[in-house]
């Protein structure tokens, strides 16, 4: 199994550890998942994220490139503006979802899956024009610092004022951990950063956090929990090969539709015109229990309707949420529903998303 | 003399007469993690040495609690439902059902409190 360059840290701390997408990860740390998820939303959680991929494209037309691997108007971003976007596949499928930053006109940093990191490597590659130069960075951790208290806490640790840095936006810093690549973002619905470092630093980095009484370890149990209660898809249970980005009800990532050229456009653009036959919804458990991904969602007179994709147990709400397919005709907030658990009909109701208000940083306007 | 055993699946069970009570331990308790739900059986379920017979649910996954004798549940510890703290190696509050075992070679045949202790210390 794969390690991260802070994976002795995670042992030292007495993690329980599990493999996650070929790595050998910190599952949750000795004070558990309730307790790192709440510390998360009141104060400063640290998560080591450097299973996920870093990788660049830089050449000449790097945009036109990316504006055909993704459904999104990529040449509209501007320098140092990261965005939430998905591959596609001929289908009209997803190989992947990442966040893309606009480096310089000709540069492109891009965050991917652990899970899916060889095969959108292959599939960049497969697609790669002659003149774009690709390069996956095996030399940088990456750690995501993520709570209403990040902003202060990296202000003590680094000495760096990230005030002026609005949410989904993107900075580059010389520390005493070497060149970091800061990003306003992060998969928890918090106010947070992620934070690119070499290898070498990254234990030194960690352990300055640490060392911070705002800071807890939170590991990746309460990153899922966190993320669910934002509502946000998981690759490979929330969305995959065969759900297409009207389905997963993120079309906000193509804006207003002038990218029409990207790989699998024809079913995408069909079903953001016409509508898609099925839709991912929040689902909020109103009765006893908690529903996991895989039970069946249905009418409360027994029809089958759809499915579960995620489920658990949210800290914030003290109660089950989820979300999952059903047929787009139901997919009506408000709607009673019933989840099917081991033979049991639970409660439910489709639930906007996100279940929980994101605190994210708002984007910062410069004046002119 | 105590009458409590003990299984590797971490079940604690008092045997009193030929009904066994049925709880976890406290090494289940701490593995198992923050406890949300806990899924209760119907009295009168007959189940067999090995069934599981509840399932208990945590932020993170659901855990199924197995029985070590076979017979029929005779009671069930409703209380756990809203007081989760209670699943715990408390023979009075933690139960969690009372079965009326058909054979009661299979309770004896578990760990005692010394055999256990030594069990989960090579676990550790």
């Amino acid at each position: 199994m794969k390690q991260t360059p802070l994976h002795s840290i995670h042992t030292g701390l007495n993690a329980k550890m599990a493999e996650f997408a070929g790595y050998d990860m910190p599952i949750q740390y000795s004070e558990g998942v309730m307790a790192e998820h709440n510390w998360t939303r009141e104060s400063c959680g640290l998560f080591d994220v450097s299973h996920m991929g870093q990788i660049t494209l830089e050449g000449e037309g790097v945009a036109e490139f990316l504006e055909k691997l993704t459904p999104s108007k990529i040449s509209a971003l501007k320098d140092g503006v990261a965005k939430y976007t998905v591959l596609t596949n001929e289908d009209g499928g997803m190989v992947d979802d990442l966040i893309v930053t606009r480096l310089s006109k000709d540069k492109f940093f891009a965050v991917i899956n652990a899970g899916c990191k060889d095969k959108d490597i292959e599939w960049i590659k497969n697609h790669l024009p002659e003149n774009i130069t690709f390069h996956s960075f095996e030399d940088r951790a990456l750690i995501a610092i993520q709570g209403p208290k990040t902003e202060e806490t990296i202000r003590s640790v680094l000495g760096f004022d990230l005030s002026e840095q609005g949410y989904m936006r993107y900075s580059e810093a010389e520390s005493d951990y070497g060149l970091l690549f800061i990003s306003r973002l992060g998969y928890t619905g918090e106010d947070g950063f992620e934070i690119s470092v070499p290898n070498e630093k990254a234990a030194d980095l960690w352990n300055a956090f640490s060392a911070n009484d705002n800071v807890k370890p939170v590991g990746l149990a309460a990153r899922d929990s966190l993320r669910l209660e934002m509502g946000y898809p998981l690759y490979g249970h929330d969305i995959d090969a065969t759900t297409s980005p009207i389905e997963a009800d993120i079309a906000w990532i193509m804006g207003k539709m002038t990218n029409t050229g990207f790989i699998g456009a024809e079913r995408v653009i069909n079903e953001a015109q016409n509508g898609a036959s099925r839709k991912r919804v929040g689902v909020k458990i109103t009765g006893r229990g908690v529903a996991r991904e895989g039970a069946e969602i249905c009418t409360p007179d027994g029809q089958k309707i759809g499915e579960l994709t995620s489920g658990g147990f949210s800290p914030t709400l003290q109660g089950a949420i989820g979300q999952g397919y059903i047929e787009t005709k139901f997919a009506t907030e408000g709607k009673e529903i019933v989840v099917r658990v081991r033979g049991r009909d639970i409660e439910a109701v489709i639930a906007s998303l996100p279940f929980v208000e994101a605190k994210t940083k708002k984007p910062i306007k410069k004046a002119a | 003399m105590s009458n409590i055993k003990y299984t590797e699946d971490h079940e604690w069970i008092k045997v009193d007469g030929d009904t066994a009570w049925i709880g976890i331990t406290t090494y289940a308790r701490h593995a198992l993690g923050d406890l949300v739900y806990i899924e209760l059986p119907e009295t009168g379920r007959q189940i067999a040495k090995g069934d599981d017979f509840a399932v208990v649910e945590s932020v993170k996954a659901a855990s199924e609690i197995y029985t070590p004798v076979t017979g029929e549940i005779v009671e069930v510890n409703d209380n756990l439902q809203d007081n989760m703290d209670d699943l715990k190696e408390d023979i009075d509050t933690g139960w969690i059902v009372k079965v009326k075992m058909t054979d009661d070679s299979e309770a004896s045949a578990l760990m005692d409190k010394a055999a256990y202790d030594s069990f989960v210390e090579g676990l550790e």
